[in-house]
């Protein structure tokens, strides 16, 4: 691996799908997703997130999590940290049922070329239970995060 | 999170997982730990394949990903006043694809070897197995993480089961297990379920040999189902079905519940009640379980 020829943009958990077919799990968000206009969508991930602020907090002790980690750093050495939070804000917001739409590359398209292993994706979702830790979400709430994200990991590995 | 990693105990299983720890292919080089999530390597079951603590899970052993070695060694005691059983091993995950694994047991004859004028008196098998991740992962996909398992069971000293009976010193359990992990599967707690066909001509899951008079080969049935109430904090109970071959000694199935602590990935402690039923003749087996373990 070169970790520094590679091109990064936002190489984590951080596109939008653009169909439902992988997300029978979490099937009521994606079709909230994929449904523009469709008016009642559960929101009770994002107000348990703590709404705009609580994904601020989240995505920024993530993100600190992520570049301080020397298994997966080199992944985000090129990549814009401010592009990053926002599109990682959009993303959680959107997924968790926020008023927010997600306006990034897809996640195949966003790892595209990263060639992420099992081992990198592992610390990342490590980096991301940790980060959820620091900004003392609750357990049950964290594991609600896990589950809408943890369906995304083969389209996020060997891309 | 470059945590070192060092032995959990002095049992010389984890030596040997230490030193294996040298030889892992992961990415870091300074000896850290797989990177697989916490708990997800299950615990040691004790006949050594990776599990939870009488029946083995899809799972494969320590933390190691795709790209890495992992491993885990276990000390394990178990006892109900008239036996008590003692198991050291090891397993290696290799790739979170095959897995090897190595027990030892010994059951003392607490109560029946003075009874049978033979203090002192225990029963001593060997477990190797192997284990091979057919498809699937317990987080994330959406159906279960399936394995095909062997176990091969030899006898040390096969007097006593002869004696009563059982046909063969060694014989091969071959198992199919289905693990899932349920996020936020249970009121918003991770809940795990597992389900395990066991092929085998052991009576009393070897320690008194294979085949009988009774028959040989059977289908058993062992299921796990349990919840983690912290990220380090597993609750569970497992069912074992058991059917011999020796003639007037029945067996019972096993159950147990179970806590499960998993401060890091290097140790893990897991304590159970047990409930074995009518073993060799005595009645009322229940006792206390205790695993101690070691992780990479």
């Amino acid at each position: 691996m070169h970790p520094t020829t590679r091109t990064v943009s936002h190489p984590v958990l951080s596109g939008r799908r653009i169909t439902c077919s992988l997300a029978t799990s979490v099937l009521s968000l994606a079709l909230a997703a994929c449904v523009p206009g469709n008016a009642r969508q559960d929101d009770s991930l994002y107000q348990a997130l703590g709404g705009p602020t609580g994904v601020d907090q989240l995505v920024e002790k993530l993100l600190d999590r992520c570049y301080a980690d020397e298994r997966i750093a080199f992944l985000f050495k090129n990549a814009d940290r401010r592009d990053l939070h926002r599109l990682i804000s959009e993303q959680f917001c959107a997924e968790s049922g926020g008023p927010c739409t997600y306006t990034g590359r897809s996640m195949t398209e966003a790892h595209s070329g990263l060639q992420i292993g099992h081992a990198e994706f592992e610390a990342f979702v490590e980096d991301f239970t940790d980060a959820m830790e620091d900004v003392k979400l609750p357990y049950r709430t964290q594991n609600r995060m896990l589950k809408v994200f943890a369906p995304m990991q083969p389209e996020v590995v060997d891309q | 999170m470059t945590a070192p990693c060092r032995p959990a105990t002095r049992s010389y299983p984890i030596a040997a997982a230490v030193a294996l720890c040298a030889l892992a292919s992961a990415p870091a080089t300074d000896c850290t730990a797989g990177t697989r999530q916490l708990a997800t390597g299950g615990a040691s079951t004790i006949e050594g394949s990776a599990g939870g603590g009488m029946v083995p899970w899809a799972v494969i052993a320590g933390y190691g990903s795709r790209e890495e070695i992992g491993g885990s060694a276990f000390a394990t005691r178990t006892d109900t006043g008239d036996y008590r059983m003692d198991v050291q091993g090891f397993a290696l995950g290799f790739h979170n694809r095959v897995e090897f694994s190595f027990a030892r047991q010994q059951l003392d004859l607490v109560k029946l070897g003075p009874a049978l004028g033979l203090p002192g008196a225990h029963l001593d098998q060997d477990v190797i197995g192997l284990k091979v991740k057919l498809a699937g992962d317990v987080l994330y996909t959406p159906y279960p993480q399936i394995a095909f398992g062997v176990q091969y069971k030899r006898q040390r000293e096969f007097l006593i089961p002869s004696v009563v009976g059982a046909k063969d010193d060694s014989g091969v359990d071959l198992y199919l297990s289905a693990t899932k992990v349920f996020l936020a599967g249970a009121g918003g707690f991770n809940a795990f379920v597992n389900g395990t066909l066991r092929s085998t001509e052991a009576n009393e899951t070897g320690l008194l040999g294979f085949g009988g008079p009774d028959g040989s080969r059977h289908l058993e049935f062992e299921g796990s189902i349990g919840a983690l109430f912290t990220r380090r904090f597993a609750v569970g109970m497992e069912y074992r079905t058991k059917s011999g071959n020796l003639e007037g000694l029945p067996e019972d199935d096993w159950k147990d519940i179970f806590v499960a602590w998993f401060p890091n990935r290097h140790f893990t402690v897991v304590l159970a009640y047990v409930d074995l039923g009518t073993v060799a003749t005595l009645e009322d087996q229940t006792g206390w379980y205790v695993s101690v373990e070691g992780g990479l």
